[in-house]
């Protein structure tokens, strides 16, 4: 496995060879699944109000990946969920980037280039990862060369689990060459990881193989992001960031729907990894509706009574 | 042996079919007509009243598109089942409200009765209320009646039970769904008809009952913007112009009804059924 030099900090040794991977992957202390979980619950028990409240939701709004990815995607689609992200409402911020697959970014790019608002593309056969290298290769080339600004890769999975840590290493590290200056967002899919002692193992390997952010799921596998994941993914960043002075961001994506949920990331977030996480740079929500709770939420406590869906867009 | 402890009830809310206890938890205590103790009964607060609404709307779908007589029959099932518990009924009646157990018998059999009588015009309110237009062109046009969404009910303080079902029943006959507040001093009978639509056909999240303080309720139901008509029989007479000025706001359909409670026993007429219907008129090339 040939591991380049450029990791230098105090994990360079780790990525050595497949052994030394392996061998710092599988001696990355236990996560402690009872304490996780029980954390993550005392965290979601905060109580956030009135401005507090107003400021997390402008907050949350800017952090949104608005996200389609779905197989009836038309451009027409696309279109009226870039305006959206522009300016989802009066007043709002906009949101961070919009989520789309690779044939879809020029679509996208029209619409938002100028804007600020990133384009971010799924690829590396999103959603299973089950493809060769190759065909990964072209579906993030072809991305990045529509105009994507962020990539979401997924790892393969089945490599994860039967152990081959090294080929997933050299899988992100390619994919990340490929990227050129688009942000790389690595997808380990928890939900099909099974313990969080893996959550942990996959987050580091897509740490020290250079992903710009680690991200839950893709959001069709169910379980999606749950909170405890999301704890021990921001943990991870914490630490990276602890022992080599790099910022790397999380991004939960899929089943995160209300503006409840949202808030008790954000409480998670300042809480685990710290408060310049705060910051869409850095933390992201993959989500499609979850914007218009954010939406009707603000509503709410701008006009004092509660909203419905009929004043916010279908999309 | 020691003299048996009873297991003294706890009433809770109704939301999307399940029995929750306020998220405030909060109770007040329940008395009866006289005064003396008879239950604590959850206290909702405005959070509740909103889980109330969500829960309404997400029932609306199924229970709006069911055909008029499925509805019909799941709601003749309910009256059934209110045939089972009269006995229940009439003593929470008669303690409620403090009339004699005959009169109170009797006021449960008219409830059932007028159960049986919104439930029989289920399907027959298209043809009542709707119409096949005659129009100057070579076209069918026919107007029908379609149930307005979720429908904020203030049941009414005083007739507990039959008051409570000649305001719900109605909600349910159209198709639409309901989030009701029960009636402040009397909310045990709401609770135990509560019991009887979760054991029945009804979906859950079709009605949607908070007990608790009406006045301090009414204000966010009145104003939510997910809510598309309020019926004011139990609204405090001062809180009504408010009330309305909120329900404007938010573009509802308001059921203005006199400050007293009518005569509860009097055969009711189709106002209400009428008030809770927006009529779709369609047009349809006639061909040859």
């Amino acid at each position: 496995m040939p591991m380049s030099a450029t990791t230098v900090h105090e994990f360079s040794g780790a990525t050595r060879d497949e052994a030394s991977l392996r061998r710092f992957l599988q001696g990355l202390p236990g996560v402690d699944a009872v304490g996780v979980e029980q954390r993550s619950a005392g965290l979601a028990t905060r109580s956030i109000k009135k401005d507090s409240k107003l400021w997390a939701i402008d907050t949350a709004i800017a952090m949104v990946d608005l996200t389609t990815l779905e197989g009836a995607d038309t451009p027409g689609k696309v279109r009226s969920l870039c305006a959206k992200a522009r300016n989802p409402a009066p007043g709002t911020p906009k949101v961070a980037a919009v989520c789309v697959y690779p044939d879809m970014v020029a679509t996208a790019v029209e619409k938002l280039d100028g804007t600020g608002v990133n384009i971010a593309s799924v690829a590396t056969a999103f959603p299973s990862g089950r493809s060769s290298l190759k065909v990964k290769l072209t579906d993030t080339e072809l991305a990045v060369e529509a105009g994507a600004t962020e990539i979401d890769m997924v790892i393969d999975r089945g490599a994860f689990l039967t152990g081959r840590y090294g080929q997933v290493f050299d899988e992100i590290r390619t994919i990340k060459a490929a990227c050129g200056d688009a942000h790389l967002k690595v997808i380990l899919e928890t939900g099909e990881l099974a313990t969080y002692d893996n959550v942990r193992r996959a987050s580091w390997l897509a740490l020290l193989a250079g992903g710009d952010f680690i991200k839950t799921s893709t959001g069709k596998v169910s379980p999606a992001a749950t909170l405890p994941v999301t704890n021990v993914m921001l943990q991870a960043v914490h630490d990276w960031h602890a022992a080599t002075g790099q910022l790397r961001g999380v991004k939960p994506a899929g089943g995160i729907r209300t503006t409840k949920d949202a808030i008790r990331h954000l409480v998670a977030v300042h809480e685990v990894a710290g408060p310049e996480w705060l910051t869409p740079a850095l933390f992201r929500f993959g989500a499609s509706s979850l914007l218009n709770d954010l939406l009707m939420q603000r509503q709410t406590q701008l006009s004092g009574h509660y909203s419905g869906p009929d004043y916010v867009t279908v999309d | 042996m020691s003299d048996r402890v009873t297991v003294s009830k706890t009433y809770k809310l109704y939301l999307g079919g399940a029995f929750p206890r306020s998220e405030s938890g909060r109770t007040y205590p329940v008395a009866d007509a006289h005064g003396r103790f008879l239950a604590n009964a959850a206290q909702a607060s405005r959070k509740d009243l909103r889980e109330a609404v969500v829960a309404a709307r997400a029932a609306f779908g199924k229970w709006s598109g069911a055909t008029a007589y499925n509805r019909g029959q799941v709601l003749y099932r309910v009256a059934e089942l209110l045939e089972g518990r009269r006995e229940q009924f009439a003593a929470e009646v008669a303690a409620g409200e403090g009339v004699p157990g005959k009169r109170a018998q009797s006021l449960v059999d008219a409830a059932i009765d007028r159960w049986v009588w919104y439930a029989g015009w289920t399907d027959k309110l298209a043809t009542v209320l709707g119409a096949a237009n005659p129009v100057a062109g070579p076209y069918f046009s026919f107007s029908v009646p379609e149930p307005t969404g979720v429908v904020g009910v203030l049941a009414p303080q005083g007739s507990s039970l039959l008051g409570l079902v000649s305001v719900v029943a109605p909600v349910l006959a159209v198709g639409a769904t309901a989030v009701v507040v029960a009636s402040r001093d009397r909310p045990l009978p709401a609770v135990t008809l509560t019991e009887v639509l979760a054991t029945s056909d009804v979906p859950g999240g079709v009605v949607n009952l908070l007990t608790g303080h009406t006045a301090e309720l009414a204000p966010w139901l009145a104003a939510h913007a997910d809510v598309n008509a309020l019926d004011l029989t139990g609204a405090d007479a001062d809180q009504r112009v408010e009330l309305e000025k909120a329900a404007a706001g938010t573009v509802k359909r308001v059921l203005r009804v006199p400050t007293s409670e009518p005569e509860w026993t009097d055969q009711p007429d189709i106002g209400r059924l009428r008030a809770l219907v927006e009529t779709k008129t369609v047009w349809h090339p006639m061909g040859i």
